[in-house]
């Protein structure tokens, strides 16, 4: 492993991307900056442009009209960048798996390191979560 | 000196500039953190992140105007590097130039120019209305900060030298403990607040209403590059703060200086909201240019 990938490792920057969530899971987002779960500490940060991210977060399920928009926003980011999905919604579906809106499970429309269910999951979960997707960068 | 040496002196001191700009910013980040009651990262993160930022991808946007977007960065960085090593020549080698205080007046300003530039050429919504904040905050300090800078020449009697400025401080005391100097310091020290674009005046960046304003179209090396301008900045400003104002850069009594002003702006910098651009406009050419234009009076007191 070369120093850069050993720096990816420690300094991954996240883009909070929303496609069609209950806003549950933004907000269980958000409370891993907060003190207590304090996200920093690992050298990540909350971006506000898809240019700097290292790491799209992505809540929900895609809804039809979100398909383009989350491509174009996965071509836009500098690439190597993971997609984490968020959420039951944005792994497979949830109860709206059935909805006229569905657009597909987000791994259908761009490819998905790390999944991270729950409805909402904790913050602990995504954490742990994280912890898999830095394993998974060793490789 | 010979060619050689001369450009072995500038990369070694960029090298120094660089890396003691970055661990700053980590000192700040950690500072930050543990006033919010957090950990925080460790100190050396940010030469983890220009790290990681060197192996990600360039990217450059369809509607860009490439030569100035891609120039833009090296500039700032450039110049940054430039007047830190002018200051640091004048300080430790007693190099007597005439005018660079002038000089590095012009050149502190060309970072936030070329942001505005690279910003500009992007051909981004976003970094456009980053780009117009910017510019009318560089409007807005630097006319404050040019009179406390030209109250500084005064004071030394009309020498634009860093080195005669502080001389002259030797002999007669400190800029700041007269009153004149002591003004001047303050609204220097506001300048530097916007110069340095920290918080209370980071309106062309802020991150939560305009996702990081004139940066957001910038990735991988060429973001790197801004981070180090930033960087460099954070060393260079205040030491120019302490040139015109507390005598220079001594041992161990010019850290502890330099410790002070870092502190204030950390402090500054952790507890004031984000302003918006009519009111930094105000703040800068109300009370701060009425407050410096009041230090004159007391020239010679
Ligand atoms: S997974 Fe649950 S909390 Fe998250 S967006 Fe879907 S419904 Fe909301």
């Amino acid at each position: 492993m070369d120093i850069k990938t050993k720096a990816l490792k420690k300094s991954l920057w996240v883009f909070h991307l929303s496609v069609g969530s209950c806003n549950n899971c933004d907000i269980e987002i958000l409370d891993c900056l907060t003190p207590k779960f304090d996200i920093e500490r690992f050298g990540m940060v909350l971006v506000g442009s898809p240019r700097h991210a290292d790491v799209l977060l992505v809540t929900g399920i895609v809804t039809k009209k979100n398909v383009e928009r989350v491509k174009i926003l996965y071509q836009q980011t500098a690439k190597p960048c993971f997609v984490v999905a968020i959420g039951t919604c944005a792994c497979s579906g949830n109860m709206f798996r059935f909805g006229y809106n569905m657009g597909g499970p987000l791994k259908n429309i761009i490819p998905v390191d790390v999944f991270i269910p729950g409805c909402p999951p904790t913050p602990a979960a995504m954490l742990a979560g994280i912890t898999k997707l830095l394993n998974k960068v060793k490789e | 000196m010979n060619l050689l040496n001369i450009i072995l002196l500038f990369i070694g001191w960029s090298v120094f500039l660089v890396v003691a700009g970055l661990f700053v910013l980590g000192i700040e980040r950690k500072i930050a953190a543990r006033l919010q009651w957090r950990v925080g990262p460790p100190i050396w993160q940010n030469f983890t992140d220009v790290i990681k930022l060197s192996g990600k991808e360039i990217l450059i946007p369809e509607k860009a105007n490439k030569l100035v977007f891609i120039i833009a960065p090296f500039a700032a960085f450039l110049s940054a590097l430039v007047s830190g090593v002018i200051i640091i020549l004048s300080l430790l080698y007693g190099k007597i130039m005439p005018g660079d205080l002038i000089l590095l007046i012009y050149l502190l300003t060309v970072p936030s120019l070329c942001l505005f530039l690279g910003a500009s050429a992007s051909g981004n919504i976003l970094a456009s209305v980053g780009a117009s904040r910017e510019i009318k905050l560089v409007l807005a300090y630097e006319l404050p900060f040019i009179a406390a800078m030209i109250l500084v020449i005064f004071k030394s009697g009309f020498s634009t030298s860093l080195y005669n400025i502080i001389k002259i401080q030797k002999e007669t005391g400190i800029n700041f403990l007269s009153v004149a100097g002591f003004l001047g310091f303050f609204i220097a020290f506001l300048g530097i607040i916007g110069k340095l674009g920290i918080v209370p005046f980071d309106i062309a960046e802020a991150e939560t209403e305009i996702a990081g304003g004139v940066l957001v179209e910038y990735s991988g090396m060429l973001l790197g590059f801004y981070k180090m301008t930033r960087a460099i900045l954070f060393i260079v400003l205040p030491v120019l703060l302490m040139v015109c104002f507390l005598g220079g850069f001594n041992g161990w009594v010019g850290l502890l200086k330099y410790i002070v002003i870092f502190v204030l702006l950390v402090l500054i910098k952790n507890t004031n909201p984000r302003v918006r651009i009519d009111q930094a406009l105000r703040f800068y050419w109300g009370f701060t240019t009425i407050i410096i234009f009041i230090s004159f009076l007391f020239l010679r007191v």
